[in-house]
């Protein structure tokens, strides 16, 4: 288990005085203190962490979000961001002595401007609430995490969520043109605005994937686009990890960038089809599902020329949808993944590191040598266009062997990864989960220098504290005992 | 006559840097120069040059990357990645003409400016590419941010930090990008409209269609015109085209252009060249919504302008007066937007906010941003703002 920091006894023997100071803030049911009622904030999508805050507060207004900061921020209060608690990685998991600050109530899409291709939303809209509001006239905002019917887009910005289609269309970074924040001391900041690439500091790209640890975030400026006229998947099968790789790269040579490009490796495969009924080959070794866009005739053009590419590497299957719900059905296994493993094992540990995508047969062979030695399975999934791994550890959280073995199990491949040329995390941040992985990927210097950056920030280390940045070695942060 | 001190190897960066450090001297930091005329000139009696430290590190056209020492010209890589039919993404601008550079541009400086061309507006930034740093700060000490993958998280994003920052929070050392395959064939519908306010709307009619334009510009003259870009596969830029020049027939007369044509009037675009900008007069970029782009022309009241980002990057250019400089900034401001003087003489470059003044809560972050990057001041200082 990772250390949290000491909690601060003068807030733990504050609490009643920090509620009600909270109430006159945010009226009406906006503050939460009765422990039952703070239950569900005491985890995230990293559920095998659990503790419940000092109290729970769910602004309304960016105003109101000012005064909370500006109120915790006098009385040295911690406080832990949080959207709809879909972290992956633990960056909402809250500290005893912390508020959480709810933005699920600021969930309101402010405004929808079609000629400049963009929609200012609060923080608490979803990612699919955004699409859902502009999808009736052609319109979508393009990041697409696996849980963008829960995650809201203030955590987006946070943790710069990617999806399955960012190898064309970017991460969240690259769609944002404009960001409303609170600082720490309840100022209110506006960053960008409508238009692009403002003069001065990318303080836009700065705070994008900071895991809360620089600002709060009540709105942001999104660009939506127009969707393309159609989308058609095909799917093909391997009998090897290797060859699909070069099936890979092949496809990457040629010039196609297809909007989508994902691996399933054995177990994978096995998994979502006992789930699915997709119709998947469980003969091949590895599997391959190919998206393309545009109109039906540049489909085919795009589906037949990928198709004499996957024919070149001997496959064992190849499957190109004629009709949207083939493609549906070649998605459904995909799609389902998550909860297909979920089917076979009590529990799971979701990795997500990211590797050169040439070093991909070497790193599932490598992790398929650490499956065995654990006595754990795995089942990888890739986004094979941008070396995105999501390995799946599957593991038994009633017994704590098995859990401490899946979470070393996960370092080990974390480790991989660096190690091979690549990080920690591609898409789902390091919040608790991976920080005391940071050395790995940082020197004790550029670990330092980030740190001092946070501190430009928020001086007094209260945003999220205990994320992102090791406590060794942070004088601001004691560990508790 | 500055000192120029260029050295061949990072070490050598890192230990000009800290010697600079120690005793408190500021230092000009660039790479071939190209960009010296733009924004606000630094007084260094030294010059830290990139220039040497050149030269491609890495380059794996299948995981779409490349990695270079900041000294590298920009067409060294160009030629590179064209070798395996890729290219740089965000199309950075030559802007040779534009400030009478006789050498080419080199990356580190691109990225240190995040100069971006027309294909900003489908494709990103040049800071949307930048996938990782190495770097110097203002003590000497080398750092790293990002990495050689394309989808990293991990840390604070520093690569973001320093692009755009023009040198003043480290001395980019290389520079890792991602990369793309060039496209197949170039298309260009061009409609000749009546005025500046139909010729956004043709290009917000092109940009909210579903054919993925990775351009949209629009040309002064009697008859502006407006162009929108079709990059694909040919069978696709001739069914695309197809389909926005029926869209489009209602706003005015439209034609295509496709090929060498085609790509030259977009190199072109992405150099400013349709400004006309006279040797004696300034420039300024503003960037607006783009529907807000035809009222930047007219309230500005310059007699030169291009558009381009769909509308929402206004070129303009006029005489380099305290005066004009004055209504750019009231007419950017009033549009919620964002301006910088590009180039203009140096006494009006040293006495002017070339580019916005940031509100106190954000300005006072910053000082304390640079104060962990530079806490001696010492690197291009003044070179964005006074003080």
């Amino acid at each position: 288990m990772i250390d949290l920091p000491a909690p601060k006894p003068d807030v733990l023997a504050r609490r009643g005085e920090i509620l009600a100071g909270l109430h006159a803030l945010v009226p009406g049911d906006g503050v939460i203190g009765e422990p039952a009622r703070l239950r569900p904030y005491e985890t995230d999508g990293l559920s095998a962490y659990r503790q419940p805050p000092l109290a729970v507060v769910l602004p309304r207004t960016t105003e109101q979000v000012a005064a909370v900061l500006a109120f915790c921020h006098r009385n040295g209060v911690r406080v832990v961001p949080r959207g709809a608690g879909t972290s992956l990685s633990g960056g909402a998991l809250p500290l005893e002595d912390s508020v959480v600050l709810g933005l699920m109530r600021m969930n309101r899409i402010l405004e929808v401007d079609y000629a400049n291709r963009l929609a200012v939303v609060e923080a608490g809209v979803t990612n699919l609430g955004i699409t859902n509001h502009v999808a009736a006239d052609g319109f979508f905002y393009a990041p697409d995490p696996s849980s963008q019917l829960a995650c809201m887009i203030g955590g987006n910005v946070n943790m710069n969520s990617g999806g399955a289609h960012c190898l064309k269309y970017g991460v969240t970074a690259n769609n944002l043109l404009g960001l409303k924040a609170v600082t720490i001391e309840g100022e209110i900041i506006e960053i960008g605005g409508r238009h692009l690439d403002a003069a001065g500091y990318d303080w836009l790209g700065l705070l994008t994937g900071s895991e809360g640890q620089l600002v709060v975030v009540t709105e942001v400026t999104v660009r939506i686009l127009h969707s393309p006229e159609g989308q058609r998947a095909m799917l093909a099968a391997f009998r090897s990890n290797e060859v699909a790789g070069e099936a890979v790269d092949a496809i990457i040579a040629s010039g196609i960038i297809p909007v989508a490009l994902e691996f399933m490796d054995r177990p994978a495969i096995h998994a979502c089809e006992a789930f699915a009924h997709a119709g998947y080959p469980l003969d091949a070794e590895a599997m391959l599902i190919i998206e393309v866009e545009g109109s039906t005739e540049e489909q085919d053009m795009l589906l037949g020329r990928l198709k004499a590419i996957c024919e070149r590497f001997d496959p064992i299957s190849l499957k190109v949808a004629e009709t949207a719900e083939q493609s549906l059905a070649i998605w459904k296994g995909r799609k389902g993944a998550f909860g297909a493993v979920g089917r076979i094992s009590p529990d799971y540990l979701c990795m997500d590191g990211t590797i050169p995508t040439g070093q991909l047969p070497f790193v599932l062979r490598r992790i398929g040598e650490m499956s065995a030695s654990y006595g754990l399975q795995v089942a990888n999934i890739f986004h094979a266009g941008d070396g995105n791994l999501h390995p799946l550890i599957m593991f038994d959280a009633n017994d704590s062997k098995s859990f401490h073995d899946a979470e070393q199990f996960g370092a080990d491949i974390l480790t991989l990864c660096v190690e091979v040329g690549g990080c920690l995390t591609g898409e789902h941040g390091v919040g608790v989960e991976k920080r005391d992985l940071m050395p790995v990927q940082f020197t004790p210097f550029e670990l330092d220098q980030m740190r001092a950056l946070k501190a430009a920030f928020d001086p007094g280390w209260l945003l999220n504290p205990a994320k992102v940045f090791p406590l060794e070695g942070n004088p601001a942060l004691r560990p508790a005992a | 006559m500055t000192q120029v001190i260029a050295p061949a190897d990072e070490a050598g960066v890192a230990a000009a840097v800290a010697a600079a450090a120690a005793a408190g001297e500021p230092l000009a930091i660039e790479g071939r120069g190209t960009k010296r005329a733009l924004l606000r000139p630094v007084q260094a009696a030294r010059t830290l040059s990139l220039r040497n430290l050149s030269g491609i590190t890495l380059y794996r056209p299948q995981e779409l990357i490349l990695s270079a020492w900041a000294g590298t010209p920009l067409p060294e890589i160009e030629a590179a990645l064209a070798e395996r039919g890729q290219q740089v993404v965000a199309e950075p601008p030559d802007l040779s003409a534009m400030f009478g550079a006789s050498e080419a541009a080199t990356l580190g400086g691109l990225v240190a400016t995040n100069l971006s061309g027309p294909r900003r507006i489908s494709a990103g930034a040049m800071r949307d590419h930048v996938m990782g740093i190495r770097a110097v700060n203002g003590m000497g000490d080398v750092f790293r941010s990002g990495g050689r993958v394309l989808k990293n998280v991990t840390g604070l994003d520093l690569c973001k930090l320093l692009t755009g920052a023009h040198g003043t929070l480290g001395v980019i050392t290389e520079v890792t990008l991602k990369v793309l395959p060039a496209t197949e064939a170039c298309g260009t519908v061009m409609v000749t409209v009546p005025d500046l306010a139909t010729g956004v709307r043709v290009l917000s009619a092109g940009l909210g269609s579903p054919y993925g334009v990775s351009g949209a510009a629009l040309l002064p003259g009697p008859a502006p015109r407006a162009l929108l870009r079709i990059e694909e596969f040919a069978e696709s830029v001739h069914y695309r085209c197809g389909r926005l020049r029926e869209a489009l027939a209602r706003y005015g007369e439209v034609r295509q252009v496709e090929g060498e044509e085609s790509r030259s009037l977009w190199r072109a675009v992405r150099d400013a060249e349709p400004l006309a900008a006279a040797p004696d007069e300034a420039v300024w970029r503003v960037s607006v919504q783009p529907t807000a782009g035809p009222g930047i022309v007219v309230a500005a009241g310059l007699p030169k302008f291009l558009l381009d980002w769909g509308g929402g990057l206004v070129w303009l250019a006029g005489p380099a007066t305290e005066d004009a400089h004055e209504r750019v900034m009231q007419v950017a401001r009033a549009a919620g937007g964002s301006f910088t003087l590009f180039r203009a003489p140096e006494p009006l470059r040293a006495a002017v906010a070339v580019m916005p003044e940031e509100p106190q809560a954000l300005a006072a972050i910053g000082a304390r941003v640079r104060q962990v990057m530079d806490p001696r001041g010492i690197l291009n200082p003044g070179r964005i703002r006074a003080g």
